[in-house]
């Protein structure tokens, strides 16, 4: 384990906290001195308020010395991937459309981290709109992977892992729409949870596509992750979509709920363009799981091979909609080139997203199109109902299923020119997302080359407790997390 | 060649909610711009909608006065257009799982003349659905400016099937239209404030044809009478184009009611491709047996039920009921009104109401909920009057007064002296035989039968009762001497 | 296996409002053909008899009683606007 402040699990940190032995202004000015170090290098950051966060530390400080202290989180600085809005401070999607744009309003997750006490640090780097698997869609420049700054970090949460990674916060929120948290989890090395969708609100976030959208946190250990989901997680009625459930204390089931358990191998997981150092990282997370006496059987996702269509129509149409609000009439970018009032539309749009934008825009307004409705959308629809029914039938076998999370380690920035080559990169996690399940990424070992691996645990609905339990018993008899990048 | 027009209407009402459609800040007409707005009213990024229960009861109570079947389940899907006045560059709306289907709006033609009852009819309608209206532009004349105070106020949409055939049958479809509205508590429906907007789409046909033809929908019939001549126009104009030998182009147009004249607004022919597709967003509603069956018992009677009831229970004629059963409150307030003055009273206390008491209010600018005069002041002057304790022009003396103060008839009628004598018979009888005794000319005349001189002997008798008696009872008293003479 | 839609790539990209350079709808619709292509493989599933799914876990009647709160500042409401006046965004005169 490092000495570094910057690098303790929440845990630790809020143990020193309460102790006294530390205050949130020191931890924070840790976390600021860190990040002004390594930001050349790693650019995870679209922006940061180091005024502002240390006057939430101070206030964090003060409440404890009262006696207030409101947990865990109390102090602890994190920070958001820039699509959730923060009253006061940029909200870019790290779009050119939105590089001016300040939020009037907190997020339903950024209210609830508010009343934990954390400390909101900074506006996290991701692919634009949070559309894309490496980041490099950011119209601010590319985020590098702390394990090695040529690569990228996953995507589209690349700012909120590589932050993490590097010690730049203590824990991060990311989005997860097709990958999104656990993919970039897996290629930085840490802990990324995609809960339930509905579990955690969505108001504030920036929407890629609304079905399947869903905030989660990046946290250095299983426990940690555990404890900021119990801050972020809970029904909202500013969210339609948001389930009415009870939240359990994450963090204390996590040590009531023992194995073994059944786990679910989905054999369509480990077939052709796995790499091998992978493959056979995450048979050794089942050789140990099986060591520790949990019962592993193969299953099938039958239609898994029609995941990544059915979620690239699916996810594009509900694009296509969601991106029309961006005009540049009310807020956003305006083009100053527009002949009329209809043209700046046309201009202010062309001039405002980034390639990869655009053609998601394009393909969902396409497969929305009058005539191709019913073939595209509406088959996509009842495809994703066959999808979800594979992992339903497989839950009846088994508590949870284990996965790679990302087909390759961290790639070379740029290495990837082809969008189909870049959307295939998403083959395990998007049928996930098309279920609305929880899944959680967790470190399971590095490359020869030093790259982290990430093994997927799959859960069933609103059932985060068991998943946290399954991806700690594994964490618990290995040692990934105490391994930093050298920056 | 005969033509007949074929009209449908496409009505957009706004629902009477304290907050909006689909968030909670507040709805509301002449505002300072700019000031009903949140996240989700402007589409900030990261807004999400959330359903406003008031307006789904409203629209649900709509259709049950208008007999749609009510939808067990529906849904919301987006409209994608883009529009300045349109925040998401979507519109909630329903697509293909309206809340209403069916139904019809109970209609009365214009009668042969004013106090005979018209010909009714039922438009049926095809759909209501519920969607959220959009922001107000406000053209300057280089550039124009957005109030989005508007945007996302709850609407319905009602649509008729394309049934009617004349202005007039328009224009008494949104008359009952717009009734049964305000009736219901669903909208006010004041056109001025844009809370009743109606679209028509117009077509002609040889008369006998069965198919429809080509239609034009005229926008911005922005007031009710601007309707039925905007709808005059249209088919006016249609039928000179075919006379010309020419076509009718699909078209949308604009009809400007101060002109008179409408003018085809290019641009709006571009096919729409609007890429329905279901919001996310939102989750569906379920309408179940119970949530109906509160609604349906607070639905009113409707006007044209009421009519006949008031014909049939109160007796009254057409033309009072044709007033008093438009205005809910009227109806109500004539109601209470007749049960006060009891039995057969009925049509005397609708004459007060419809002649008397309109007319006292709108001299003194007042509306029947701040009128001074409440149905217990015009049941009493009923029953004075019936009692033969006021005469009529007294009575009409009194009401001018009540309406003025407020205070009771039979206490206005004693402090000005307007009651009539008292009905002593031996007194009237006495000054009679008085008046019949000195006036034998008259008695001649009379009995050589010119009957009006019966007149001669009223003076003194008045003189005698100081203006104050009955004259129908000095009319009877005088006939019954001279036939006993 | 049917050959990838054509995909109008003028059409579309109006309905969408984006003015594209000949380089990228040149460029995108090689790129889309691709991906349809890909998605061409959907026609494959046999859907008959399988309802869509527009939400993971769906719910009816999510709403909230019509009670007003309070909304933005004016100020708060015009803080992004690219331009205003009269308290109003402004944009280029429209003509219905």
């Amino acid at each position: 384990m490092s000495s570094e402040l910057f690098y303790q699990p929440i845990t630790s940190l809020a143990a020193a906290l309460d102790a006294k032995k530390l205050t949130s202004v020191e931890l924070t000015q840790a976390v600021v001195a860190r990040t002004k170090s390594v930001e050349p290098r790693v650019h995870a950051f679209n922006s940061f308020d180091e005024a502002d966060a240390l006057a939430q530390a101070a206030a964090s400080d003060a409440r404890r010395a009262a006696g207030q202290s409101r947990g865990a989180l109390d102090g602890i600085p994190i920070g958001l991937k820039d699509v959730i809005a923060v009253t006061g401070q940029p909200l870019t999607a790290s779009s050119k459309m939105l590089k001016n744009f300040v939020s009037p309003y907190d997020a339903t997750v950024t209210e609830k981290l508010r009343r934990a006490g954390a400390v909101l640090w900074g506006r996290l780097n991701c692919d634009e709109f949070a559309m894309g698997s490496s980041t490099e869609n950011s119209a601010f420049g590319p985020t590098g992977n702390p394990w090695d700054t040529s690569r990228v970090p996953g995507g589209s949460s690349g700012g909120s892992s590589a932050a993490l990674a590097a010690g730049e916060a203590i824990a991060t929120l990311g989005s997860d729409t097709g990958g999104s948290i656990r993919q970039p989890a897996a290629l930085c090395g840490v802990v990324g949870l995609k809960p339930t969708y509905g579990l955690v609100s969505r108001f504030g976030l920036i929407a890629y596509a609304s079905s399947l959208d869903q905030i989660g946190p990046f946290a250095r250990t299983v426990e940690d992750a555990a404890i900021v989901l119990g801050a972020i997680a809970g029904h909202d009625e500013r969210d339609s979509t948001s389930f009415k459930t009870d939240i359990p204390d994450y963090r204390a089931e996590l040590t009531k709920r023992k194995g073994p358990w059944k786990l679910g191998i989905p054999k369509e997981y480990f077939a052709e363009g796995l790499d091998p150092e992978i493959g056979a990282a995450v048979e050794k997370a089942i050789a140990f799981y099986k060591s520790q006496g949990c019962e592993i059987r193969e299953v099938s996702l039958p239609h898994t091979q029609y995941c990544l269509d059915t979620y690239y129509v699916i996810a594009t149409a509900e694009a296509s909609s969601n991106l029309g609000r961006y005009d540049g009439i009310r807020y956003g970018h305006r083009s100053t080139a527009a002949k009329d009032v209809v043209d700046l539309y046309f201009q202010s749009r062309a001039e405002g997203f980034g390639p990869e934008v655009k053609r998601r825009i394009i393909l969902g307004t396409y497969v929305l199109s009058s005539g191709y409705y019913d073939a595209y959308y509406l088959r996509a629809q009842k495809v994703r109902t066959l999808i979800r029914q594979d992992f339903l039938n497989a839950f009846r076998e088994v508590d949870a299923l284990l996965t790679p999370t990302s087909p390759v380690p961290a790639f070379k920035i740029g290495e990837k020119a082809d969008p189909l080559a870049m959307y295939l990169l998403d083959i395990y996690t998007i049928g996930v997302n098309l279920a609305g399940l929880p899944a959680i990424s967790v470190p399971c070992g590095f490359t020869q080359s030093g790259l982290p691996i990430g093994a997927q645990l799959i859960g069933q609905p609103f059932q985060e407790s068991n998943l946290l339990a399954i991806a700690r018993s594994y964490e618990q008899g290995h040692d990934w997390s105490a391994k930093f990048p050298s920056l | 060649m005969n033509y007949e027009a074929v009209i449908g209407l496409e009505v957009h009402v706004q629902i009477k909610t304290q907050s909006k459609m689909f968030t909670r800040v507040a709805a509301g007409y002449g505002h300072e711009p700019n000031t009903l707005t949140d996240p989700v009213v402007l589409a900030l990024p990261g807004a999400l909608p959330v359903m406003n229960k008031a307006a789904l009861d409203a629209i649900i109570k709509a259709g049950l006065l208008l007999g749609c079947e009510i939808a067990p389940v529906c849904k919301w899907d987006r409209k994608n257009y883009f529009y300045p006045d349109s925040p998401k560059n979507y519109q909630i709306s329903q697509y293909d799982q309206p809340i209403c289907l069916g139904g019809s709006v109970e209609i009365e033609l214009p009668g042969s003349a004013r106090n005979i009852m018209g010909e009714h009819k039922k438009v049926p309608l095809t759909r209501i659905h519920l969607e959220e209206d959009v922001g107000k532009l406000n053209h300057g004349a280089t550039d124009s400016l957005i109030d989005y105070n508007r945007a996302g106020t709850p609407l319905m949409e009602i649509v008729s099937d394309p049934a009617m055939h004349t202005a007039d049958e328009a224009y008494a479809y949104l008359t009952s239209l717009r009734a049964t509205m305000i009736y219901g508590g669903i909208s006010d429906c004041d056109m001025e404030k844009g809370q009743l907007r109606c679209d028509a789409n117009i077509s002609i046909r040889p008369v006998g044809e069965t198919k429809l033809g080509t239609k034009v929908e005229l926008k911005n019939l922005n007031s009710i009478s601007f309707v039925r001549d905007g709808i005059q126009h249209e088919i006016k104009r249609q039928l000179a184009v075919l006379e010309r030998g020419g076509t009718i182009v699909q078209e949308t147009r604009d009809y400007d009611g101060q002109a008179g004249t409408s003018q085809s607004l290019r641009s709006k022919e571009d096919a729409h491709d609007y890429r329905y597709f279901p919001d996310p967003d939102l989750m569906p509603v379920k309408v179940d047996a119970e949530w109906k069956s509160r609604l349906q018992a607070e639905c009113p009677e409707l006007p044209f039920a009421k009519q006949r009831r008031f014909m049939e229970q109160y007796q009254l004629p057409y033309t009072l009921t044709s007033v008093l059963v438009w205005d809910r409150a009227l109806a109500d307030y004539f109601e209470e009104t007749a049960q006060l003055a009891g039995p057969g009273k009925a049509q005397g206390v609708g004459n007060w109401i419809v002649n008397d008491l309109l007319r006292e209010l709108a001299a003194a600018h007042l509306s029947l909920a701040t009128s001074r005069v409440r149905p217990a002041h015009i049941a009493a002057l009923v029953k004075l009057l019936d009692a033969g304790t006021v005469l009529t022009n007294a009575a009409k003396e009194i009401f001018v007064e009540m309406a003025a103060t407020g205070d009771q008839p039979d206490a206005i009628a004693d402090r000005k002296g307007l009651k009539a004598a008292p009905t002593d018979t031996n007194e009237l009888e006495q000054w009679c035989r008085d008046s019949i005794a000195v006036n034998a000319k008259a008695l001649a005349e009379f009995k050589a039968g010119k009957d009006s001189a019966i007149n001669a002997f009223k003076g003194p008798i008045m003189k005698a009762a100081k203006g104050k008696a009955n004259p129908k009872l000095v009319d009877e008293t005088l006939r019954k001497l001279l036939a006993a003479m | 296996m049917s050959s990838a839609p054509q995909l109008d790539i003028n059409h579309i990209a109006k309905l969408a409002r984006l003015a594209l350079t000949p380089e990228e709808k040149e460029k995108f619709s090689q790129q889309l053909g691709d991906v349809l292509h890909h998605i061409e493989q959907l026609a494959k599933v046999d859907v008959t008899g399988v309802e869509p799914t527009a939400h993971a876990s769906p719910v009816f009647n999510v709403w909230q009683p019509d009670v007003a709160r309070p909304g933005l500042a004016v100020v708060d409401a015009l803080r992004n606007a690219p331009a205003q006046r009269e308290n109003m965004v402004v944009v280029p005169k429209v003509v219905e």
